[in-house]
């Protein structure tokens, strides 16, 4: 594809919106494709939900649209990351390990994984107690056993975005950081997006906006009823290390994980109110002691253990709790890949491969008819 | 008897009318004023008694404590007797961890987690002395004059080796008297202010003046000091601390000449500034003070926040000392009166005058204890996240990169992550990336500050559920 010439400045191939794992995943790929690409981002690279989260690194538990997708990340992209961007982001494989704390909670662990072999997934397996107290040693006497996916990891949200930002403007991509889109327009086969900085021109858009992405969507005719929410995590005062990998509970909410330095930081799913226009959510703690009760029922020792930070990160979130990777149903030329709904860290360096080939070649290798922009689209 | 149609446990929770964070001059002052006029007031604080830092332990002393400490710190008692005497809820031992935007305020006491609900909030969390970032500065061995104080206020507890105090300010000459009268041994005072610089203060004049009282009593700690024949050492620069595992020496030049001192224990200290965490975690509107070098909260007349029903008083509002505090309670107090409409509309006027009279010495004080752009902007080996070990250099070295704000040296490197949560380093980290962007630090802006606001385990954290 060749690039458009225009006398405006801001003239590329692909205009992508959004400077958060997403978007610069995807510019890294479009501008690896050969493309020009421009990223306009409201703020700074990675300032909500993409450098904020957890860093789960995890296949586990996946919803069975994602997997496919989860599983090519992990093993095309996390496990050779320093190769692909020059960085490792911090990644870890330490194994992500859910737990079941009652012969309710094995009856359902077991049952999904027969359901995933079923469909010819292996990725997730049903660990009995003895195997549990082998990948945890200090866990609680009452857990019966767990799923584990051993090349499950974790990674330093802020690493990863700051790599793929550094290894996509080696690439050529241009960042514009402190430009909020005002609005996206579609005239005689040119995408416009006007920011305070200037306008954009481009024949391509890549709408990766995150939580302010249903906006842009909705200029267009994409409604969807995507939501704007905070997400929750805490972390605690270092600690003598007790825990490898990452924790999940099976009848509970609960993320959980130990990093090198002894702090553990502690989530899962816990959402605040966002107010998406003023870009910022309070933190609401009044839902957070449940996770810390949990906590300390797995880990009896950590009762003491003061909380250092409770945070939150602006993320969408979609009502079946699966992305948008899309090309949109209304416009030409347009990518949407949004509403991760709290598990899109992992998906995010497949994300580009993917919108780089709805780009280059109007069709993705990997299975993605589950993330039609379209599905809620009433008749 | 009860009536059974209304369960006394369903029975809907009190919401108060106003509820006091902090029982200092300010607090109690605030408190006072509030429940004077008919509020419903709870008054919190962390102390097992009321006083806060400037009043500690005031209703607990002895007179050979009186003695040490001095008049104006005995003037606190009266203010405690009020207290006593009023009536009022006091929760002592109380340390707040979140207030949520609706106002609640979320109470560790205890052991245990407690929601109060209010109409009106007055945060007089006063002040907390401001970093002083040399090489050396987190040697076993050093300390803040600030903490030996309180040591000294709690528990009489004074250093038993000679000590070496090095600073500026006010606080730093009252504890060197205070030292004194308590036979602790002073090896050195090493003074960091530039010395006065006459041109500048004959333009403060008129503050020189009205503020006399203040000055004379700094003149006479100053006397107190020289006459007991310490060595006292003017316009001391290039300050560092020496030693492996803790401290052996401190090095440094007064007026020009090379100095070392060999002692085992430092105490730093240069001004104090607001403490802003709790107002921050509100997201309140908060302005650089360009000439106390700290962030301020935005107020109106009253004291009140950005924030509606939301009020500071005291140092926490800016730096203006005990009274100054003690004046903006009442006036804080009065104006939360007003707002929900008890008694006659008071408007203020007579507590504003009688501020503004007392703060009149501030420009003075400020150009003459301003603390030295080497001791705030340190050189690039220095320590200034103690928490992470972060570098000066290091910060330096990220705004080369890209960083614009202090929120973002936390994604680079963990600064302002640790145990402190940025209570050390904040002012230093947003005053490096000014210099370094070249941007006023108004641009720069401050660390987002989340919950929660005081340690707080997992157990009592699931306690609250």
């Amino acid at each position: 594809m060749a690039g458009i010439a225009s006398p405006a400045s801001g003239s590329s191939d692909v205009l992508v919106i959004g400077g958060g794992l997403q978007g610069l995943s995807s510019a890294f790929q479009l501008a690896k494709a050969g493309l020009s690409v421009r990223l306009l981002e409201a703020e700074y690279c990675g300032r909500h939900a993409s450098g904020v989260n957890a860093g789960g690194v995890r296949t586990l538990g996946r919803h069975v649209a994602e997997i496919p997708l989860a599983l090519a990340a992990r093993e095309q992209l996390w496990h050779g990351l320093a190769d692909i961007i020059g960085s490792d982001g911090g990644f870890v494989p330490s194994g992500h390990l859910q737990v079941a704390e009652s012969e309710a909670d094995e009856i359902k662990a077991k049952a999904r994984v027969a359901m995933l072999n079923g469909l010819g997934f292996f990725h997730e397996q049903w660990v009995d107690q003895q195997q549990v107290r082998e990948l945890v040693p200090s866990i609680s006497p009452h857990v019966v056993g767990g799923i584990w996916a051993d090349r499950d990891g974790y990674a330093l949200p802020y690493k990863v975005a700051t790599a793929y930002r550094l290894a996509a403007e080696k690439l050529g991509v241009q960042i514009v950081e402190q430009a909020p889109v005002l609005r996206v327009d579609h005239q005689s086969g040119m995408w416009q997006a006007s920011t305070a900085q200037g306008v954009f021109h481009a024949p391509w858009l890549v709408n990766t906006a995150g939580a302010w992405a249903a906006d842009f969507a909705a200029q267009v005719g994409d409604t969807v009823p995507m939501v704007a929410g905070g997400l929750m995590l805490m972390v605690t005062q270092r600690v003598a290390p007790f825990v490898k990998p990452v924790l999940g509970a099976m009848g509970r909410p609960l993320s959980f994980k130990q990093f090198d330095n002894g702090t553990v930081v502690i989530g899962g799913g816990l959402r605040c109110e966002a107010d998406a226009s003023q870009r910022h959510a309070m933190v609401d703690l009044n839902r957070m002691p449940k996770s810390a009760q949990t906590v300390i029922d797995l880990f009896p020792h950590l009762r003491d253990v003061s909380i250092a930070r409770a945070w939150t990160g602006i993320e969408g979130f979609m009502p079946d709790e699966i992305p948008v990777i899309s090309p949109s149903a209304r416009a030409d030329n347009l990518v949407h890949a949004f509403g991760f709904s709290a598990h899109g860290f992992e998906l995010s360096p497949i994300t580009g491969c993917i919108v780089a080939e709805l780009v280059t070649q109007g069709t993705s290798s990997l299975p993605i008819s589950a993330f039609r922009v379209d599905r809620f689209a009433t008749a | 008897m009860s009536n059974p149609a209304i369960p006394l446990n369903d029975a809907p929770s009190q919401v108060r009318d106003l509820v006091v964070i902090g029982a200092g001059p300010a607090g109690m002052a605030a408190a006072l004023a509030a429940k004077r006029r008919g509020l419903d007031v709870l008054l919190l604080d962390e102390q097992p008694k009321v006083g806060g830092q400037i009043y500690r332990s005031i209703t607990e002393t002895d007179a050979q404590r009186e003695r040490i400490l001095g008049a104006d710190y005995v003037y606190g008692k009266s203010l405690a007797e009020q207290i006593r005497a009023s009536g009022l809820a006091h929760w002592a031992g109380a340390s707040v961890w979140q207030i949520d935007p609706d106002k609640t305020v979320h109470v560790l006491r205890n052991d245990r987690t407690t929601r109060i609900e209010t109409k009106s909030l007055v945060i007089a969390t006063g002040a907390m002395e401001r970093p002083f970032p040399v090489p050396g500065w987190t040697l076993p061995g050093v300390m803040t004059a600030g903490a030996g104080q309180i040591l000294l206020k709690n528990a009489a507890v004074v250093p038993q080796v000679p000590v070496v105090l090095a600073g500026c300010g006010p606080l730093l000459y009252l504890l060197a008297a205070q030292y004194l009268r308590a036979g602790v041994e002073i090896r050195a005072v090493l003074d960091t202010s530039a010395g006065t610089d006459w041109r500048l203060a004959i333009s403060h004049a008129t503050s020189l003046l009205a503020g006399w009282g203040y000055v004379r009593k700094g003149l006479g700690l100053l006397r107190e000091i020289k006459s007991a024949g310490i060595p006292f050492f003017k316009d001391v620069g290039g300050l560092r601390i020496d030693g492996e595992d803790a401290v052996r020496q401190v090095s440094f030049s007064s007026a020009g000449r090379a100095q070392q001192i060999d002692c085992e224990l430092v105490m730093l200290h240069q001004g104090v500034v607001p403490n802003t965490q709790v107002s921050w975690s509100l997201r309140a509107e908060h302005q650089w003070d360009d000439e106390q070098l700290c962030w301020v909260p935005v107020l109106d007349s009253w004291g009140q926040t950005s924030l509606p029903g939301i009020y500071i008083a005291g140092d926490g509002a800016g730096i203006g000392g005990a009274l100054v505090a003690e004046m903006q309670g009442a006036l804080a107090g009065i104006g939360v009166a007003n707002s929900l409409g008890f008694g006659a509309s008071e408007d203020g006027a007579q507590q504003r005058a009688q501020i503004a009279q007392h703060l009149r010495i501030r420009p003075f004080l400020n150009q003459q204890y301003r603390p030295k752009d080497e001791f705030r902007i340190p050189a690039d080996d220095v320590v200034v996240c103690r928490c992470e070990e972060v570098t000066a250099g290091a910060i330096r070295e990220q705004v080369q990169l890209g960083c614009v704000g202090p929120n973002q040296t936390k994604s680079f490197s963990r600064c302002g992550m640790g145990p402190c949560q940025g209570r050390q380093c904040g002012l230093t980290v947003t005053e490096i990336i000014a210099k370094e962007a070249k941007l006023p630090p108004q641009d720069v802006g401050y660390y987002r500050i989340r919950p929660p606001l005081k340690s707080l385990s997992l157990a009592q954290l699931a306690a609250g559920v």
